[in-house]
C-alpha cells in the first residue's frame, strides 16, 4: 500500500489534476518506485513525476503524450516551464514511459465528458469514476485534442506551479526570509533584497522532501512568459535531415521482416492455404497463419512481399460476403425509420411543432467510410522471448499497447516493454493495438525479433474506419419565417457525445440516434463524430438559411443571440473573408461554425468551379481555443485539420463491395496535393475562456463550408460526400429524399 | 554483388537485383531517412536523387542504379551543415509528423537546382508528387520561396517568423 498511500497523500492535495491521478509524486529517497529508474539519472532529483530538475539545473518535463506532429510535447513543456519560471533554454522533455502510473485520467475525463460542466459538489465522485475508468482502460492515450486542455491545464501547469512553490519555500527557510521577499526567474530563486540567486538545482533535493502545496497558485495570463509564445517545436530539426526515429525505423539486432495479408472480408478467417511456393523462395523464413491473416517472415520486406503474393489463401465465407456500401446505407435508412430513437437532445416538442409548421424542410445527408491513411504505413517491431516482449512502435497509446500485447501473449504486463517512437501520422489510427499484437505473435512464432510492415494496400483495406453515417433532418418554419423546430435522426452514436448538438436557439429540438451495426470495423478518425455531424448540421443550417431567403451568416447570427463567444468567432470570420462582397461567376463562398473539443472554429471557404472542376482558393479560419499556448502551433493545427478534412470532403471514400474494401492505395484513395491546397489564413482569438483543443477542431468545418461555397457558385447542393462524385457542370438540385438503391 | 554510389560513398550489396532501391537503402545500408509510403510511386516519401534527378526509390530496382550517383536525405545536409532548404523548413516550422519530409525536401532540392526561382505553378508541378497527410503544403511552398528569394536577395519577401506572427496565411 506504500505507493497508494503516497498517492493518497497527493490526492489529498498536491496537484489537483493529472499528477495526483498518475500517482507519481516521487521523492528523493523513494527510488524504489518503478517509475524512478525511468526518469532519474545520476545527480538528479525528482520533484514529482511531471518535472525533474537535475544537477546542471536542466528542467525536464515528463510528458505523458506522444508526438505525431501536433506539437503537444513542446506545448505541454511550455505550460510546465512557464509556471515553474524555468529558463526555456535549459528546459527539455521526456516522453513518459508506458507505465500504469501514467494512466491518463484527465484524458479519460476530458474526452468522455467533453465540455460538460460538472457541478463542484459532484466533482469528487466524477473524479473517482474517471480514475477507475482510466485505470481499467489502461489509457495513456494521445487523442481527443486533450493534451493541452486536460493534461496541460490540470497536470503540467499545476505541477510546474507546485514545484515552484516548493522551491520558494525551501529557499525561504534556507535564507530565513519570507517568501514574499523572493521571486523566481530563469530557473533561479532570487532574493529581492540583495539580488542573491540560488539555482533550482541547488534547492531541488530539499524541496523534494517537503510536502507539496495543496493548491499552488497559477499564473494569470498577463504573467505568462513562455505560454502564448510560438517557440520552435523541439522535434522539428530531426525531421528535416532524416534522423528522426519513427516506429518503422526501429531495429532489433538480427531482426527479420514480415508483411501480412488479412482476410479481405472483415470477420473472415483462413480456411486453408498453400505456402509451398513461398516457403521455397530464398530468404523466406516462415509463413505464419494468424487465424484471420497470413504473414510471411523473411530476411527483408521485399522478399516477404513477393513471397506473400505466392501464398494461395482460401478465406472462409461469411454472412457479409454480399455487403456493399449501398446495402449498408439501405440498412441505415431502414433502421432510422423503424428503430426506436435514443434521444440525445429533447427540447420542447419538435414533432408537434414541425407537424404544425407553416413550412417543413426535409433533407438527408450521408458520408462514407474513411481510412486514416497515415503517411507511415502500419508497423511494429517485436522481440518475444522467455515470457517477455519488447515492442518498438509509434503509438498514440503505449500503455494500452503494453496491456494488449500482454493479454494476447498471456504474459504479465510487467513483462512487456513498449518503446515509443515518432509516429508518421496518427489521426486516431495509432491508438489501436492490432499491429503490435500481430508483430508479437510473429516474433513468438519464429523465435526471433520481427519487424512487421503492412503494405499501403493492407493499411487502406484493414483500417478501423471513420464510420459511414446517414442522417435524416426535418425542420419547421412558422408563419413568420422563424425556425421553430429541428429534428435529426442518425445512425450509430459514438464520441464525443455532443457532436450532433447545435448551438442555435431553436425552441423545439429532437436529436437522436438508432443503432445500426455493420461488419466494418470503426475507430476514432480525426475529430471523431464531429467530422460527420459537423457536415450534416452545418449543411442543413445553410440550406435552411437559403430556404428562409436569408444570408447564411446572418441567419446563424440571429440564432446565436447572447452567445457572445460564438458570435465573436463567426463575426471575425465574416469580416476577414469580406463576407457579402460579390465574387463573380463560377465562384462562391461558404461559411460554417463548429464547436468541438472545447474550441470554437469558424471557416469561410472561397471556391471556383470551372468546367466542373472545383478549386478551393482560400480558407479563412478563426479559432477561439480559450488561449493559444503556441499561436504558431495552433495555426499549424488549423492548417493541418483543414487539409485533412478537405481530402475527405473532396475525394475520401472507402467503398464496400462483396463485403470488402474496394480502395487500395493512393491511386484509388486520392489525397489533396500541393496543386489542390488552398491558401489558409488563420486568425486566433484568445478569449481566455476554458482552454480547448487544437488537433481536431479545424477538421469538421471544412466540408460544410466548402459544399456551401459550391452551392453558392453552382446551385448544386452536395449532400453526399465526397464531392468528386458530383458532376458540377450541371447545376442540378439533388432530390431531397435520397433513396438508397 | 551490386556496386552502388550512395551519398559519394561506394557500397556493395548482395541482394536480389529486382529489390527496390528503397529497401536496400533502409535494410542493407541503414539509411532510414528515406521512407516507405505506398510502394507504387504515388506519394513521394521515398524520393531520392539518381544522377541529380528526383526519383521514387520504391519502384526502382537496385540493379538500375548500379554505377550511378544516388543522393538520399542523409546526403543533403546534417545538423552541423544544413542545406538552406532544411534551414527554411525549420524556420517555417514546416514538418508536423515529419514522415513525408525527407521526400518533400528531396523534391524541393531538385526543383531549386534546376529552377532557382520557381513560380507557384512550377512549385505545384515539382511538388505535387509528394503527399503530406498533415497538410503542410502552404508551409512547404513558403519555405521553398524563402530559399528561392534568399538566392536572389533583391526580392523583398519576408521570412516567416513563427515567434512574432499570430495571424498569417
Amino acid at each position: 500500500m506504500g505507493k497508494w498511500t503516497r498517492r493518497g497523500f497527493i490526492t489529498a492535495g498536491i496537484v489537483g489534476g493529472a499528477a495526483l491521478v498518475v500517482g507519481v509524486a516521487i521523492r528523493p529517497g523513494n527510488q524504489n518506485s518503478k517509475l524512478g529508474p525511468y526518469v532519474t539519472g545520476d545527480g538528479e532529483s525528482l520533484i514529482n513525476a511531471w518535472v525533474k530538475i537535475d544537477a546542471d539545473n536542466v528542467v525536464t518535463a515528463i510528458v505523458p503524450h506522444s508526438e505525431m506532429g501536433q506539437g503537444a510535447q513542446t506545448a505541454l513543456t511550455q505550460m510546465l516551464a512557464d509556471e515553474l519560471d524555468a529558463d526555456w533554454d535549459s528546459v527539455t522533455f521526456l516522453e513518459a514511459p508506458a507505465e500504469d502510473g501514467y494512466a491518463n485520467y484527465p484524458m479519460a475525463k476530458g474526452y468522455v465528458l467533453g465540455d460538460m460542466k460538472i457541478p463542484d459538489i459532484l466533482m469528487g465522485s466524477v473524479d473517482g469514476i474517471f480514475q477507475q475508468v482510466s485505470n481499467a482502460m489502461h489509457l495513456q492515450i494521445t487523442g481527443g485534442s486533450a493534451s493541452i486542455r486536460a493534461t496541460g491545464v490540470y497536470g503540467m501547469r499545476v505541477a510546474g506551479a507546485a514545484a515552484r512553490s516548493m522551491l520558494l519555500d525551501t529557499a525561504s527557510e534556507r535564507l530565513q526570509v519570507p517568501v514574499s521577499a523572493l521571486k523566481t526567474e530563469k530557473s533561479h530563486v532570487v532574493n529581492s533584497q540583495d539580488g542573491a540567486r540560488i539555482s533550482y538545482a541547488d534547492l531541488a533535493v530539499e524541496a523534494g522532501q517537503r510536502s507539496a502545496p495543496t493548491s499552488p497558485k497559477l499564473k494569470t495570463p498577463d504573467e505568462f512568459n513562455i505560454m502564448g509564445k510560438s517557440v520552435p517545436r523541439r522535434d522539428i530539426p530531426s525531421k528535416v535531415d532524416g534522423t528522426a526515429m519513427f516506429g518503422i525505423d526501429a531495429e532489433f539486432e538480427g531482426m527479420l521482416y514480415a508483411t501480412i495479408a488479412a482476410a479481405p472480408v472483415f470477420g473472415s478467417q483462413v480456411a486453408s492455404f498453400d505456402a509451398s511456393k513461398a516457403e521455397s523462395m530464398p530468404g523466406v523464413t516462415s509463413v505464419v497463419d494468424l487465424g484471420n491473416a497470413i504473414a510471411v517472415v523473411a530476411n527483408g520486406y521485399w522478399i516477404a512481399k513477393k513471397a506473400l503474393a505466392q501464398v494461395k489463401i482460401v478465406w472462409s465465407e461469411t454472412e457479409n460476403d454480399d455487403q456493399t456500401s449501398e446495402s449498408l446505407f439501405a440498412q441505415f435508412s431502414r433502421d432510422i425509420d423503424a428503430a426506436e430513437l435514443k434521444h440525445d437532445v429533447e427540447l420542447g416538442d419538435a414533432g408537434a411543432t414541425i407537424a404544425n409548421a407553416s413550412r417543413v424542410i426535409e433533407r438527408e445527408y450521408r458520408v462514407p467510410y474513411l481510412a486514416h491513411a497515415c503517411m507511415e504505413p502500419m508497423n511494429a517491431t517485436a522481440h518475444v522471448q522467455q515470457g517477455t516482449a519488447s515492442i518498438l512502435i509509434g503509438t498514440q497509446d503505449p500503455l494500452r499497447c503494453k496491456h494488449a500485447v500482454a493479454e494476447a501473449l498471456k504474459i504479465e504486463p510487467t513483462n512487456v516493454n513498449v518503446t515509443n517512437h515518432y509516429m508518421g501520422g496518427g489521426f486516431g489510427r495509432r491508438s489501436l493495438t492490432d499491429v503490435a499484437i500481430q508483430a508479437a505473435r510473429l516474433s513468438q512464432a519464429v523465435s526471433a525479433p520481427v519487424k512487421l510492415i503492412w503494405s499501403r494496400e493492407e493499411d487502406i483495406q484493414h483500417d478501423f474506419y471513420r464510420p459511414a453515417v446517414l442522417s435524416k433532418f426535418r425542420a419547421g418554419f412558422d408563419e413568420n419565417n422563424q425556425l421553430v423546430g429541428w429534428e435529426n435522426r442518425y445512425v450509430d452514436k459514438h464520441e464525443p457525445v455532443e457532436a450532433p448538438h447545435i448551438p442555435y436557439q431553436i425552441n423545439h429540438q429532437l436529436i437522436g440516434s438508432v443503432d445500426s451495426p455493420t461488419h466494418v470495423p470503426f475507430g476514432a478518425w480525426r475529430s471523431v463524430d464531429h467530422s460527420q455531424h459537423g457536415f450534416f448540421t452545418e449543411s442543413f443550417v445553410d440550406e435552411l438559411a437559403h430556404e428562409a431567403k436569408q444570408d447564411p451568416y446572418l441567419f446563424r447570427r440571429n440564432l446565436l443571440k447572447g452567445n457572445d463567444r460564438l458570435l465573436k468567432v463567426l463575426d471575425l470570420a465574416a469580416e476577414k473573408s469580406n463576407w457579402g462582397q460579390a465574387l463573380g461567376k463560377g465562384r462562391g463562398r461558404g461559411i460554417a461554425l463548429l464547436q468541438s473539443f472545447g474550441s470554437i472554429v469558424a471557416e469561410v471557404v472561397e471556391v471556383r468551379v470551372e468546367a466542373g472542376q472545383v478549386t478551393v482558393e482560400k480558407v479563412i479560419v478563426v479559432v477561439d481555443a480559450g488561449f493559444a499556448v503556441s499561436p504558431d502551433g495552433l495555426t499549424a493545427q488549423m492548417e493541418s485539420g483543414i487539409i485533412y478534412g478537405l481530402t475527405a470532403a473532396m475525394y475520401g471514400e472507402v467503398e464496400i463491395a462483396e463485403g470488402r474494401v474496394t480502395q487500395a492505395n493512393f491511386d484509388s484513395y486520392p489525397m489533396v496535393r500541393m496543386k489542390d491546397a488552398p491558401l489558409i489564413e488563420t486568425h486566433i482569438i484568445n478569449s481566455l475562456e476554458a482552454w480547448g483543443g487544437a488537433g481536431e477542431p479545424g477538421t469538421p468545418g471544412i466540408a460544410p463550408a466548402l459544399t456551401a461555397a459550391i452551392f453558392s457558385a453552382t446551385g448544386t447542393r452536395v449532400r453526399k460526400l465526397p464531392i468528386s462524385q458530383y458532376d458540377l457542370d450541371l447545376s442540378i438540385e439533388e432530390t431531397e429524399h435520397m433513396t438508397p438503391s | 554483388m551490386i556496386r552502388l554510389n550512395i551519398n559519394d560513398s561506394k557500397q556493395q550489396v548482395d541482394v536480389s537485383p529486382d529489390t527496390p532501391l528503397l529497401w536496400v537503402l533502409r535494410e542493407q545500408l541503414g539509411l532510414t531517412g528515406t521512407k516507405f509510403g505506398c510502394g507504387i510511386s504515388q506519394c513521394g516519401a521515398c524520393t531520392v536523387h539518381v544522377d541529380g534527378v528526383p526519383t521514387r526509390s520504391c519502384v526502382l530496382p537496385v540493379s538500375a542504379v548500379a554505377g550511378r550517383d544516388v543522393t538520399t536525405i542523409e546526403g543533403v545536409g546534417t545538423q552541423d551543415k544544413l542545406h538552406p532548404l532544411q534551414e527554411a523548413w525549420i524556420a517555417g516550422q514546416v514538418p508536423q509528423c515529419g514522415y513525408c519530409q525527407s521526400g518533400q525536401i528531396m523534391s524541393a532540392v531538385a526543383l531549386l537546382e534546376s529552377n532557382p526561382n520557381p513560380t507557384d505553378s512550377d512549385i505545384d508541378k515539382a511538388m505535387s508528387g509528394n503527399i503530406c497527410r498533415c497538410g503542410m503544403y502552404g508551409r512547404i511552398r513558403a519555405a521553398i520561396k524563402t530559399v528561392a528569394v534568399d538566392l536572389k536577395p533583391a526580392a523583398g519577401v519576408q521570412m516567416f517568423d513563427p515567434k512574432t506572427e499570430v495571424t498569417h496565411g
